[in-house]
């Protein structure tokens, strides 16, 4: 699958907001479409830049798969100003779109393999493009397995999925939150702790792990003692992008840029990376 | 019908265990079954007992005054349902209630404490099997305490 080459990548394109979907109290779900022309191809785990016109750009992932509708779909935390001034679009706004950017998840590498899935709170909406190609394809994986971790019950990104992942047969789907009364009955307990009770064959397996970075390193640290070579565990990195295609290098991450190298890479490549401070 | 020895032997926390101290702690050990609801132990009874779950899924709980009881953490097949055994004065100190059927191992602690007493190299081996499992909750809780997915 190629992605489109922009003509100009500093250029944004006019998309309209479709559809808003409140997922949080402090998240939304946008849909968009673009004005005009048709929407550039791309693969889960890449990013866009949204531009909220006159406050400014920031970097979201695609949260559906490209082969599951026509436009763009992108949950927003309101953060900070500019993802503020996102999650507060309305339908029939717009706004300006520049991408799709960066790598994606090793879906297709995959293939044959077990699929374990680890994702942190939003970092679940960065995955789900990557769950959906995966359950699209499902006899080409080995066993797939699906953790979740947030806050608490009322944080729970993408209930409705969740719930209709858990009724397949074919796919272990485990949530946990990290703080609970008793009226909830799922786990309780750090994302961390569902790994060793998953089914999924260490030697050959690709982990893929989103969320906050402190959670992906921990995830990663407990993935690599249950025997997953570093080589088999992909993390989306977050930095904060400007350009987006590997100029500037406001999103340096020691060698690599995030951008353009990212946000997914393998453990391999970072390890050494992630208990250094300040970078 | 399975004897209590190889039930013990087929449980992955006893991987490795010698036969001879299976043989030995299998004196100490019995079935137990737990409906939804029920409670395999109380906060500051005598921690007289731990339990090996089977099946089932049990909740750790903390209660406070006035407030509803609050979920520390939810622990399942292959795990481990109380440690305050190890450690004077041998008092629980949560509350463990099956939050579905539960089947479990569960270990008469005096019993087991007194073999351990008795003979250290037992004794040395629980401790090499109890003290992973209460490293790894205490770095959960640091974790979940972290509260890593607010907003900073």
């Amino acid at each position: 699958m190629g992605t489109e080459v922009l003509k100009d990548p500093f250029v944004p394109e006019i998309y309209r907001v479709e559809s808003v979907r409140r997922e949080l109290a402090d998240a939304v779900t946008l849909e968009l479409a673009p004005v005009s022309g048709k929407r550039p191809d791309f693969r889960p785990g890449q990013f866009n830049m949204l531009y909220a016109f006159g406050v400014g750009e920031v970097a979201i992932s695609m949260s559906v798969s490209a082969h599951e509708g026509p436009g763009f779909v992108h949950t927003v935390r309101n953060a900070g100003a500019v993802s503020g001034a996102l999650a507060r679009l309305e339908p029939g706004s717009t706004l300006g779109v520049r991408g799709p950017f960066g790598t994606g998840w090793p879906v297709a590498e995959a293939e044959g393999r077990d699929v374990l899935i680890v994702a942190g709170g939003l970092g679940l909406a960065p995955l789900r493009p990557a769950i959906q190609e995966v359950l699209a394809h499902r006899e080409r994986f080995g066993r797939v397995t699906i953790l979740v971790g947030c806050r608490s019950p009322s944080e729970i990104l993408y209930q409705h999925d969740l719930e209709q992942w858990k009724q397949r047969l074919d796919v272990n789907v485990e949530v946990t939150v990290d703080h609970a009364g008793t009226d909830w009955h799922g786990n309780v307990g750090f994302v961390t702790t569902l790994i060793p009770r998953s089914p999924f064959d260490p030697a050959n397996v690709v982990a893929m792990v989103c969320g906050p970075e402190v959670m992906m390193r921990f995830a990663a640290t407990g993935l690599q003692k249950g025997g997953v070579p570093a080589s088999s565990i992909y993390l989306s990195m977050e930095r904060n992008m400007k350009c987006a295609i590997g100029l500037c290098g406001h999103c340096q991450f020691g060698p690599a840029f995030i951008c353009k190298d990212g946000p997914v890479l393998p453990l391999d490549r970072i390890a050494g990376l992630l208990t250094v401070q300040e970078v | 019908m399975e004897t209590m020895e190889q039930i013990l032997g087929q449980q992955a926390f006893f991987a490795d265990f010698p036969a001879a101290f299976v043989k030995l702690i299998a004196g100490c050990a019995r079935n137990h079954h737990f409906k939804a609801g029920e409670y395999l132990i109380r906060e500051g009874d005598p921690a007289d007992r731990f339990y090996l779950v089977r099946q089932g899924r049990v909740a750790l709980e903390i209660t406070a005054p006035a407030r509803a009881p609050i979920i520390a953490t939810t622990l399942g097949e292959g795990e481990i349902v109380g440690v305050s055994w190890l450690i004077p004065p041998y008092r629980a100190e949560f509350d463990a209630r099956a939050m579905e059927p539960v089947r479990a191992i569960g270990m008469n602690a005096t019993c087991l404490r007194g073999k351990c007493e008795a003979d250290h190299h037992l004794g040395y081996e629980m401790m090499k099997r109890f003290l992973p499992v209460m490293v790894k909750r205490l770095h959960a809780t640091r974790l979940q305490i972290l509260d890593v997915y607010g907003q900073r």
